[in-house]
C-alpha cells in the first residue's frame, strides 16, 4: 500500500473520529464528555482541511472554518458555560453498561461498513474510503442518544451525530453547497440554544435534568 | 414580488411581534399579519393558474400547480387560526395559564413557523427545504412547551429528540441524493434544485437513489406521523396550546409529506420501479390500521384527534403510494379537507376543554346544552372526519378506496376494517360529549367560532361540488405528481 501523504492522513483522522465516537459512547462523566466532543470537532476540522487542500476545493476552507468556530470553540464553551450554570459539571451516568454498549457498538460499525460499501463503489472523491466511517460515527451517536440518561449529554449525542453527518457530506462529495451548509449551521447553532433554555426550564420543574422524569407520557 | 410579500410578511411579522411585546393589541397585529399573507398567497396563486409554473430569483424558488395549493391552503388555514387564537389565548392568559412574556413569545414563533413552511413550500432547492424544516422543528418546540408544566415540556423534549433524529436521517438521505446528483449536474448549488433534478432523473444512480429515499421517507416521515414513527405527535398536539394542535395536525404534517412527495416522484423517475411507492403504501396503511386501533384507548379529547390525524395521514401517504391520475387527486383532496376539517376539530376541542377546564373526554359533558356552537361545530366536525356524506371527507375517502380496490385490492379489507373502527371510537366518544349534562363554566372572553363553520362549509362544499377551476387545478397537481 503506497497511498499519498494526504490519503493517508485522511484515513488517520477518519480512525480517529470513530475511535471518538466510541471514547463518547462510554464517557460516563458529562464535563469529559464535553471535551471529547470538542475534540472531535477539531478532528473534523483537520481532516476537511486536509481535503481542501488536496483538492482545491475553496469553499471546503470556508466549512472548515465554520466548523472551527462553532463546533470547536463556540458550542463547547456554551455547554461548559451551561453546566456551571446548572451546577451539573460533575454529573456522572451511572445507568450505562460500558460493555455490552461498546458490543452494540461494534455491530453497528459492521453494518455501517456494509451500508456504505454500494455508495462508495460509485464516489470518485479521494475519501470514499472513509464514507463507512462517517456512516459509523452517526449510528454510534444514535446510539449514545438512546442510553443516555441525562438531557445535556443526549443533546451532545445529537450534536456528534451532526458532526458524522458533516463528516459524510464531505467524504461523499466534497461538502453540501454553500448555502445549504451555512443554513445547517445556522440551525444547529439556534438549536443548541433552545436547547440550553430548555434545561433551565426541565432543571426547575424537575430539580433535575435526569430523563426519567420525562417518561410520564405514555400510552396506558 | 408576491412571493417576496408571501415570505416577507411573515418573516418581518415574527421579529415586529417579538418586538412588539404584549401589548393589548398584539393578537390583532397577528391576525394583521396572516391576513395579509393570506392576501399575498392569493395572488401568487391567481398568477400561477393565469401563468404556469414559474422559477423565481435565479431559481431559487419554484412554484407549480403542486406547491401553490398547499401555500394557499397553509397561508388560510394560519389565517383563521389565529383568528380563533385571539380570545382563545387570552381567555388562557385570565385563566393564568401565561404570561404576558410568553404570549409574545407564541405570536413571534406563530409568524416564524408560517414563514419556515412556507420557505419549505417555495423553494427550489432541497437543502434549504432541510434547513426550514428544522427551523420549522424548533420554532414548535418553544409553541409546544409554552406552558413551561412537566408534560409540556415532556412532550416538547420527545418531539425535539425525536423529531431531530428524524430530520437527521433526512439530512443523511439530502446527502446521498447530492451526491448522485452531483455525478450528473456538477457541483454547486444547482445539483440539489428540485427542477434541475427532475430534467435528468432517469440519469441518477438507481441505487443510491433508492437508499436515499429510504433515509428521507423515515427522516420527513417521522414529522409527517407515520406509525411507527408516530411518538411525537399525540403528546405534542395534546400538551401544546390548541391553535399550535391546528396547525400542526392541520399543516405542519402536510408540508412533511409534501417534501416526500416531491422526493417520491423523483426517486420513481430515477429507479422506473414502484419501490418508492411501495414503501409509501406500508408506511401509510400501518399509520391507518394501527392509529384506529389506538384511538379507542384515549381518554384525552385533543389526543384522540391526534391519533386520528396519525390515521389520516397515513390514508393519504397511501394514497399518494398506490401513484396514478385517480389517486393523486384523492391524495389532494383529502389533505385539504383532512387539514380543514382538523383544524376546526380542535378549536371546538379547545374551547370546551377551556370551558370545562379539562382536557379529559370524561370530564367534558353536555356542550349542545352549555353552548350549542361548540356543541355542533364538534358533532359536525366529528362527523366530517369520520367521513360521513356530504362531507367532502366522504369524496376523498371514497375514491381512494375504490381506487385501492381496483389496483391493490388486499388492502381494501384493511382500510375498510380500520375506517370502520375509527368511526366507532370517535363517535362513541363524542356523543357524550355533546349531549348529555352540563358541566361548563363561563369564561371571561366569548370564543372565535366562526373559523370553525367556515372551514366546514368549504368542506361541505368539496363534498357536494368541486367548482370546475378547483378540479382542473387538482389534476395539473396530480399529474405533476402522477
Amino acid at each position: 500500500m503506497n497511498l499519498p501523504l494526504h490519503a493517508q492522513l485522511i484515513n488517520l483522522f477518519a480512525a480517529l473520529l470513530l475511535l471518538l465516537a466510541f471514547a463518547m459512547l462510554t464517557q460516563r462523566r458529562i464535563r469529559s464528555l464535553i471535551n471529547l466532543f470538542a475534540l472531535q470537532g477539531f478532528v473534523l476540522v483537520l481532516s476537511t482541511a486536509v481535503v481542501a487542500y488536496s483538492t482545491d476545493q475553496l469553499h471546503l476552507y470556508v466549512s472548515a472554518g465554520v466548523t472551527l468556530g462553532l463546533k470547536v470553540l463556540l458550542l463547547p464553551w456554551i455547554m461548559h458555560h451551561l453546566i456551571r450554570a446548572l451546577n451539573v459539571r460533575w454529573d456522572v451516568e451511572t445507568t450505562i453498561d460500558i460493555p455490552s454498549t461498546m458490543l452494540i457498538g461494534i455491530v453497528l460499525v459492521i453494518f455501517a461498513f456494509n451500508l456504505a460499501a454500494p455508495i462508495s463503489q460509485f464516489a470518485g472523491t479521494i475519501t470514499k474510503s472513509t464514507l463507512g466511517i462517517a456512516t459509523a460515527c452517526i449510528l454510534l451517536a444514535f446510539l449514545m442518544m438512546i442510553t443516555r440518561r441525562k438531557a445535556v449529554s443526549q443533546v451532545i449525542g445529537f450534536l456528534a451525530m451532526e458532526n458524522g453527518l458533516f463528516f459524510a457530506a464531505t467524504s461523499a462529495t466534497y461538502g453540501m453547497p454553500m448555502v445549504v451548509e451555512l443554513g445547517i449551521a445556522l440551525d444547529v447553532l439556534v438549536g443548541t440554544l433552545i436547547f440550553g433554555v430548555f434545561f433551565f426550564h426541565i432543571r426547575e420543574t424537575f430539580e433535575s435534568l435526569d430523563i426519567h422524569h420525562l417518561e410520564k407520557l405514555k400510552e396506558r | 414580488m408576491e412571493l417576496l410579500l408571501v415570505l416577507g410578511i411573515p418573516f418581518v411579522g415574527g421579529i415586529a411581534l417579538g418586538l412588539w411585546g404584549h401589548r393589548e393589541s398584539a393578537p390583532e397585529l397577528n391576525s394583521a399579519m396572516s391576513l395579509a399573507t393570506f392576501l399575498a398567497a392569493s395572488a401568487l396563486t391567481a398568477r400561477i393558474i393565469a401563468d404556469g409554473p414559474v422559477l423565481l430569483w435565479d431559481d431559487l424558488f419554484f412554484v407549480d400547480s403542486f406547491n401553490v395549493f398547499l401555500v394557499a391552503l397553509t397561508a388560510f388555514v394560519a389565517f383563521t387560526t389565529s383568528l380563533f387564537s385571539r380570545p382563545y389565548m387570552r381567555i388562557e392568559l385570565a385563566l393564568g395559564k401565561l404570561t404576558p412574556n410568553r404570549l409574545r413569545l407564541y405570536h413571534s414563533m406563530f409568524q416564524m413557523f408560517t414563514f419556515t413552511m412556507l420557505l419549505v413550500l417555495l423553494t427550489n432547492n432541497v437543502g434549504i427545504l432541510w434547513v426550514a424544516m428544522e427551523a420549522a422543528t424548533l420554532t414548535t418546540v418553544l409553541l409546544v412547551s409554552l406552558y413551561r408544566t412537566p408534560a409540556s415540556l415532556e412532550a416538547a423534549w420527545k418531539y425535539f429528540i425525536l423529531c431531530g433524529v428524524g430530520l437527521a436521517q433526512a439530512l443523511f438521505g439530502t446527502i446521498l441524493l447530492y451526491f448522485a446528483a452531483e455525478k450528473v449536474l456538477g457541483g454547486g448549488g444547482n445539483a440539489l434544485l428540485w427542477t434541475h433534478l427532475y430534467e435528468v432523473k432517469g440519469q441518477l444512480e438507481p441505487t443510491v437513489l433508492a437508499l436515499a429515499f429510504v433515509f428521507l421517507l423515515v427522516g420527513y416521515g417521522t414529522k409527517v406521523g407515520l406509525a411507527p414513527l408516530h411518538n411525537w405527535l399525540p403528546d405534542a398536539h395534546a400538551e401544546g396550546p390548541t391553535p399550535v394542535s391546528a396547525v400542526l395536525s392541520g399543516l405542519l404534517l402536510n408540508v412533511a409529506l409534501y417534501a416526500v412527495v416531491r422526493t417520491k416522484v423523483l426517486v420513481e423517475g430515477a429507479l422506473g420501479t414502484h419501490f418508492a411507492g411501495n414503501l409509501m403504501m406500508g408506511f401509510g396503511l400501518l399509520s391507518v390500521v394501527l392509529a384506529a386501533f389506538l384511538l379507542s384507548r384515549q381518554t384525552d379529547a385533543k389526543r384522540l384527534f391526534a391519533y386520528s390525524s396519525v390515521e389520516h395521514m397515513g390514508l393519504v401517504t397511501f394514497a399518494f403510494g398506490i401513484g396514478g391520475a385517480v389517486a393523486t387527486f384523492a391524495g389532494l383532496l383529502h389533505m385539504t379537507v383532512h387539514s380543514l376539517t382538523k383544524s376546526a376539530i380542535f378549536f371546538t376541542v379547545g374551547h370546551a376543554a377551556q370551558k370545562s377546564g379539562t382536557q379529559e373526554m370524561a370530564g367534558i359533558r353536555g356542550l349542545i346544552e352549555s353552548n350549542p356552537t361548540i356543541g355542533w361545530g364538534l358533532m359536525l366536525g366529528s362527523l366530517a372526519i369520520l367521513g360521513m356524506p356530504p362531507f367532502g371527507v366522504f369524496a376523498s375517502e371514497f375514491m381512494i378506496l375504490t381506487v385501492t380496490m381496483h389496483e391493490q385490492p388486499w388492502a381494501t379489507p384493511f382500510l375498510l376494517a380500520a375506517l370502520g373502527v375509527a368511526f366507532a371510537a370517535i363517535f362513541g366518544k363524542v356523543q357524550p360529549m355533546v349531549f348529555g349534562t352540563a358541566t361548563a363554566r363561563r369564561l371571561p372572553h366569548r370564543p372565535m367560532l366562526l373559523p370553525v363553520f367556515v372551514h366546514l362549509a368549504i368542506v361541505l362544499l368539496l363534498g357536494l361540488y368541486i367548482p370546475p377551476y378547483l378540479a382542473d387545478w387538482y389534476r395539473q397537481a396530480a399529474a405533476l405528481i402522477g
